[in-house]
């Protein structure tokens, strides 16, 4: 999952610094991540992975790193398996 | 905004932009940019903390003569009113490759931009 998580982000995020440098935990919005990539990523996630973030789910900590989009990812899908 | 909207096509236009944003920007991505604009700028506003706020509870109205009004819905609207935001206004800007949006909220006596 972090490897998909990560070319996403390395084709959606439009960072300015290759995601390959960042640490899991990294701010990715610090790192030049913009709003509206963050919406671009957002959208690509749903795709890879079939599924739709819900409004509560649509803020800034939610896709901050790629362990915060990971956990994310994660409880939707319990969710979705519950 | 005219990847975005390439990329994810109107995936993109329904998860961000209400029917009637839609219909005023006419496929504009300018228009679309400066939209988007100003729904973040009235997060900024409504400073939601760490919570999820749905981007067609901000919604961007067009006035006839020109100008442009905020309509909020959901959980923006709940927000505006636990702040006390009594009125907003937007202004939106695009230019080139560039857009921008200024929205200025009275809030129970003080203002926040």
């Amino acid at each position: 999952m972090t490897d998909e998580i990560r070319q996403i982000i390395r084709e959606h995020a439009r960072l300015p610094v290759d995601v390959d440098t960042l640490a899991d935990d990294a701010d990715l919005f610090q790192a030049g991540m913009t709003s509206h990539a963050s919406v671009s990523v957002m959208l690509a996630l749903e795709d890879a992975f079939d599924l739709e973030f819900p409004d509560r789910m649509l803020k800034r900590s939610v896709f901050e790193s790629i362990a915060a989009i990971r956990a994310a990812l994660t409880e939707l899908n319990e969710e979705a398996a519950a | 905004m005219e990847e975005a909207v390439g990329v994810h096509a109107d995936r993109y236009l329904n998860r961000i932009y209400t029917e009637r944003e839609l219909a005023d920007c006419a496929g504009s991505p300018e228009r679309l940019a400066a939209r988007f604009a100003a729904k973040e700028a009235a997060l900024k506003v409504l400073r939601p903390a760490d919570e999820g706020v749905g981007w067609k509870s901000i919604e961007v109205v067009r006035d006839p003569a020109g100008w442009v009004d905020l309509r909020l819905s959901g959980r923006a609207a709940a927000l505006a009113a636990e702040a006390g935001a009594t009125s907003f206004a937007v202004s939106l800007t695009h230019e080139g490759a560039y857009a921008s949006a200024v929205v200025v909220a009275e809030l129970e006596g003080r203002r926040g931009t």
